[in-house]
């Protein structure tokens, strides 16, 4: 741990992207839960995802990264699935 | 020498801060600032200057338009007074531990309520704890010289920090007196090229501000503030040391008038300190040796400095121009804290009897007679009288 005699005055962060060192997933309540067959690849969940928790790979919606995702649950909303079922459904941490 | 002129407070300063040419001005007008603010838009829509105006929409906006003007890398002025500064307050704290040298005049009034727009000194005395600089002015002439060494103080390497330049509403900044200006050039070789640290608009590297900071180094970054806060007495005297040289006017951390063999001596800033001094003189004709001492430095509070300038006399008042209801005056509480640190004078005497008068509140005359009346107070108690009240109101009707 730093002590002030090392910090930068003013706390400014001089490293770019820093903030992919500080995971915040461990917020979550609930955790959403991909349904690959239901998917049709809208990315309408990675446009809607407030952080950047859903992972694409090469344009094709691939999953979460639950190191950052805190489980709003607005992708599950989002989420038009196939033939009224959804490919994304929020379920309770623990279960 | 520049030119003499005569003209306000206001003025002046907003002359000092067309001189200084900054890149962005962002402003709120306010009663008894919004001259300032006014004369120094009529600067951009003449040329005369290179900024960027930016009209909020409240000071809470302005003085966060200011923050992030200052974080992008430019130098930065604003202005204010009373309800203004209360309405910035929590982003003053955002500006001074982000260490953005942001300059502002204020021009001293009162607190709401009862509504009074007259000056007292209760707003910058509110912004005490604020991190902020606070130079304080007596006149005209010393509001011009303020601001001037102002930039030179907040934006020295070895502090970055945001300078409030205080001086008395409608007393001083409405009043025509007589001051001498520097030359423009001189002011910009005075205070240099604006040189910025970690700008968010160098784009080549990336940064961050405004960081979330919990239990694990919140504390820390208030330890460096205060460090840091501790290096503004060095800047500033190397600073008048320059002045001096360009001006032949002379600043230091505070003023001392006949102080030096002074038995008694009152502590008081800004414009009162002129009708004070008129009273010291006609004490001292009297062959009543009195003296006084009007601080400059209000943030960071020069303890020791003021402690070894107070410490030989026998008795001590301190003017406030701002209450604290049910506590002393802001300015009795850091004399008698500094001189609470006192260990032995040599002259015999423990330390100076200490009293408080609370004075011209919403720029109630300070009349010369006020100031006798605490003289002969003084006087008294020097000669062996008793303190019957510590703190206690002067001007006002019993």
């Amino acid at each position: 741990m730093k002590k002030w005699k090392e910090l930068v005055p003013g706390a400014v962060v001089l490293e770019a992207g820093s903030s992919e060192k500080f995971k915040t997933g461990s917020w979550r309540s609930f955790r959403p839960r991909w349904i690959e067959e239901n998917c049709i690849q809208c990315l309408f969940c990675w446009l809607y995802c407030p952080d950047m928790a859903v992972k694409v790979v090469e344009g094709k919606m691939t999953g979460f990264d639950y190191d950052f995702c805190k489980g709003c649950g607005v992708c599950a909303r989002e989420c038009p699935g196939k033939k009224g079922q959804k490919a994304i459904v929020m379920e309770p941490e623990g279960k | 020498m520049g030119k003499i002129a005569a003209v306000t407070g206001n003025e002046a300063v907003a002359n000092a801060l067309r001189q200084a040419n900054p890149d962005v001005c962002s402003l709120y007008p306010i009663t008894p600032q919004t001259d300032i603010v006014q004369r120094f838009a009529s600067y951009v829509s003449n040329g005369q200057v290179d900024t960027e105006l930016i009209n909020a929409e409240s000071e809470h906006s302005s003085m966060s338009a200011a923050i992030g003007a200052s974080a992008a890398g430019g130098r930065v002025v604003t202005a204010t007074s009373s309800q203004g500064l209360a309405l910035m307050w929590e982003m003053l704290h955002i500006a001074s531990a982000t260490n953005l040298p942001i300059i502002m005049p204020l021009v001293n009034r009162a607190l709401s309520a009862p509504l009074n727009i007259h000056g007292d000194h209760s707003d910058g005395m509110g912004a005490r704890d604020t991190g902020w600089i606070q130079l304080w002015s007596e006149n005209a002439q010393e509001a011009y010289d303020n601001t001037v060494q102002a930039f030179r103080i907040g934006e020295h390497k070895d502090l970055r920090l945001p300078v409030m330049v205080c001086m008395d509403g409608f007393i001083i900044s409405h009043s025509i007196e007589r001051i001498e200006y520097l030359e423009d050039k001189q002011v910009k070789d005075f205070i240099g090229e604006f040189v910025n640290v970690n700008p968010l608009l160098d784009l080549e590297h990336p940064k961050s501000y405004g960081p979330l900071i919990l239990t694990d180094l919140y504390m820390e970054f208030k330890r460096l503030q205060h460090e840091i806060m501790g290096r503004v007495k060095k800047v500033v005297l190397d600073v008048a040391e320059d002045f001096y040289k360009l001006s032949g006017r002379r600043y230091g951390l505070f003023e001392s008038y006949r102080l030096e063999d002074a038995e008694i001596g009152m502590v008081v800033m800004n414009s009162a300190a002129g009708t004070s001094k008129d009273v010291v003189d006609a004490f001292r004709d009297k062959g009543i040796k009195a003296g006084l001492l009007k601080p400059r430095l209000f943030r960071p509070f020069p303890y020791t400095e003021i402690a070894d300038a107070l410490k030989h006399l026998k008795a001590v008042c301190v003017m406030d121009r701002a209450d604290s209801y049910g506590g002393y005056g802001p300015m009795f509480m850091e004399i008698s804290s500094a001189l609470y640190q006192v260990t032995g004078n040599g002259s015999g005497v423990a330390k100076p009897k200490l009293i408080n008068k609370i004075y011209g509140l919403g720029g109630r005359d300070y009349m010369p007679e006020q100031a006798e009346q605490v003289f002969t107070e003084l006087d008294a108690i020097a000669k062996g009288a008793p303190v019957k009240l510590v703190k206690d109101y002067i001007g006002v009707r019993e």
